[in-house]
């Protein structure tokens, strides 16, 4: 499926019944160079808006919210020891964590791509 | 500035300082030693492995050492130190010769009560004025520092909650987006769940979104004031009143209170608990100079939860009340070995004592006219996000920069080659790459000017394209711009010897 996006720069996207969650190419931006990722570990529950991860740069610390419940089921262990993945590839390989979805309906109160790309635009 | 090389790479009498582990060798010392008797160990699994690698140097090398790293530090002795939200303001000297006192520096925590006399009516004198100030019956003198006072609040407060047996259901602490991250920290440390509220289009506090989140399981709120932004929480009151009324505790954040003392009681505010930052609002070294000190003081609803120990009058003069079942009330427990900063009581109460009640309301009306001066002077020119006049700090953002091809980072950096420590910068965070100056009071109308003409030019500087100024900037001072994300990624923690980095490579 097609990614959708939070208020708060997450990006997800459904795999079957897995789904994968990032930051945004505009998040990374804005956070400048990311220096320090925390990534959840697998069977952790997070209910919709919880703290998820945490994302640190030069400039700031953030935490990365649960876009949707449900229960981890990886964190991307590769962001530990390169944390410039967030920077150079933050829709792809840059991803946070992977998670099983408790109701996919959840998804639906998200924004879509072009959605997106309005609110961000708002925002410069 | 001469492009001259010197042999020596010194330039001038401003000394290039290499590390002490780079001059000194293992084999010296300088000091001569008698020999250690040999004797049989009793450290067992304790002592020493291994050799700790302290270089040594002679007396008048340590010396030279020393004083030449302090001369590359910049600091309020030194010029304006714009930092917002950590009030660098002049330290008076007067303070220092009363903390250097005999009576007052030389003395033991575990000395008999009856000989320290003197002390202990400092402490209950400083207790005094805190609680005068403030318009609160009760002070923790002990937390040692911002955020150890924030704690000591929160924990008179969760002791309120359990008292009252409600400590299962009221869970959720209310935290304004704008605050320090000690706030939220220190209620999650707590075993509270933080909930954040958010701002409205003025910087303060969304009235309507905070009386929303109201409810039984509202344990307290954490509110600045003035906030983060440099703006008076004019619905304080409001705030409180509601608050209240739901059954939660009201903490402020004192870190401010320079804007405010000898202005506004946070008693008559409705404030329950506040921290007061001694090495802010009262002077005393900052920052890296010495230590902190957080008195938290504390509403009537709060006041029998007063951690131990504290200063009390007996028939034999003063004593301190160390233990539970000495005290009159249910103390929540003590939270320091022994009674706090001493050294920062002194020079807290000897600037309270020589300002005066009048002159502390001086002193933070000035604070607040300097700031506002600067916020006239400049926001013609750079972008200020909120309407109005500011308190004790202003508070601008990166708009103004938006055709310029420079960001915050790089203004702050130029700010060092003009002899300027940048303010602080990328905070608060609900602000777009904001720069927050706080000139303090003890700056002269002089030394403002000056330093809003330098603004001025370097605002100039960028909006005319004159991009080196910035992107290379800092090329005057001892080290060019540090790469603060190699910092951050991979950092050296250790030094290591060229031959073992060598070796490792």
């Amino acid at each position: 499926m097609s990614k959708k996006f939070t208020k708060d720069h997450e990006w997800i996207s459904l795999d079957g019944d897995v789904a994968t969650v990032g930051i945004t190419d505009y998040a990374q931006a804005q956070l400048g160079d990311v220096v320090f990722v925390e990534v959840p570990e697998a069977g952790k529950q997070v209910a919709k808006g919880d703290d998820a991860a945490v994302v640190e740069s030069v400039k700031a610390a953030s935490e990365v919210y649960a876009p949707v419940s449900g229960e981890v089921v990886e964190g991307n262990g590769e962001l530990e020891g390169n944390p410039a993945l967030v920077n150079e590839d933050a829709d792809d390989s840059g991803w946070f964590f992977k998670m099983k979805l408790a109701d996919a309906g959840e998804l639906d109160g998200l924004m879509d791509e072009a959605a997106y790309a309005d609110y961000v635009k708002e925002l410069d | 500035m001469s492009e001259k090389q010197t042999f020596t790479g010194n330039r001038g009498l401003q000394l290039e300082e290499a590390l002490i582990f780079e001059i000194g060798a293992y084999e010296n010392c300088g000091v001569d030693l008698e020999d250690v008797p040999q004797v049989e160990s009793r450290l067992g699994d304790c002592a020493a492995q291994g050799n700790i690698d302290l270089p040594g140097l002679s007396e008048p090398e340590a010396m030279r050492h020393f004083v030449r790293l302090s001369q590359k530090n910049h600091a309020i002795d030194a010029g304006l130190y714009p930092l917002g939200s950590c009030t660098m303001k002049h330290n008076p000297r007067l303070n220092e010769k009363m903390a250097r006192l005999p009576g007052f520096s030389d003395i033991h925590p575990l000395q008999p009560q009856g000989t320290v006399q003197g002390a202990l009516e400092l402490m209950d004198a400083l207790a005094h004025w805190l609680k005068t100030l403030t318009g609160m019956p009760e002070v923790a003198l002990s937390p040692k520092a911002g955020a150890h006072g924030e704690l000591c609040g929160m924990m008179a407060i969760r002791a309120a909650i359990e008292a009252k047996g409600e400590l299962a259901t009221r869970t959720r602490v209310l935290v304004p987006e704008s605050a320090h991250g000690t706030n939220p920290a220190t209620a999650a440390l707590l075993g509270f769940k933080v909930d954040g509220i958010p701002a409205d289009a003025s910087g303060r506090v969304d009235l309507a979104a905070f009386k929303e989140k109201l409810g039984d399981d509202v344990a307290a709120i954490m509110l600045t004031n003035p906030n983060t932004c440099g703006l008076f929480e004019r619905d304080i009151i409001e705030i409180a009143d509601a608050l209240h009324e739901a059954g939660g505790y009201f903490y402020c954040d004192g870190a401010n209170f320079n804007a405010i003392v000898g202005r506004v009681r946070p008693g008559d505010l409705g404030v329950d608990a506040m921290h007061i930052n001694l090495h802010k609002t009262f002077s005393t070294p900052h920052g890296g100079g010495g230590p902190g000190s957080g008195p938290t003081v504390l509403s009537e609803r709060l006041a029998p939860f007063a951690p131990l120990p504290y200063v009390e009058k007996s028939e034999d003069g003063l004593r301190l009340v160390e233990n539970n079942g000495d005290a009159e009330n249910n103390p929540f427990g003590r939270m320091v070995a022994f009674h706090g900063q001493m050294g920062m009581y002194v020079r807290a109460l000897s600037y309270m004592m020589s300002h005066g009640a009048d002159g502390l309301r001086q002193v933070a009306e000035d604070a607040v006219l300097n700031a506002n001066y600067i916020l006239a002077s400049l926001k013609d020119v750079m972008s200020a996000p909120f309407e109005g006049p500011c308190m004790h700090e202003a508070l601008f953002d990166d708009s103004w920069m938006k055709d310029t091809d420079i960001d915050t980072l790089d203004f702050a950096k130029a700010m060092i080659d003009e002899g300027y420590h940048p303010m602080t910068m990328y905070f608060p965070l609900v602000v777009h790459g904001a720069m927050l100056i706080e000139p303090t009071e003890t700056e002269s109308r002089a030394a403002l000017d000056l330093f809003i003409a330098t603004m001025r030019d370097l605002v100039r500087g960028a909006k005319d394209g004159e991009i080196d100024r910035f992107k290379n900037a800092p090329e005057l001072a001892p080290r060019r711009r540090l790469d603060e994300t190699l910092a951050a990624r991979s950092p050296v923690l250790r030094w290591q010897s060229p031959e073992a980095k060598k070796a490792a490579e």
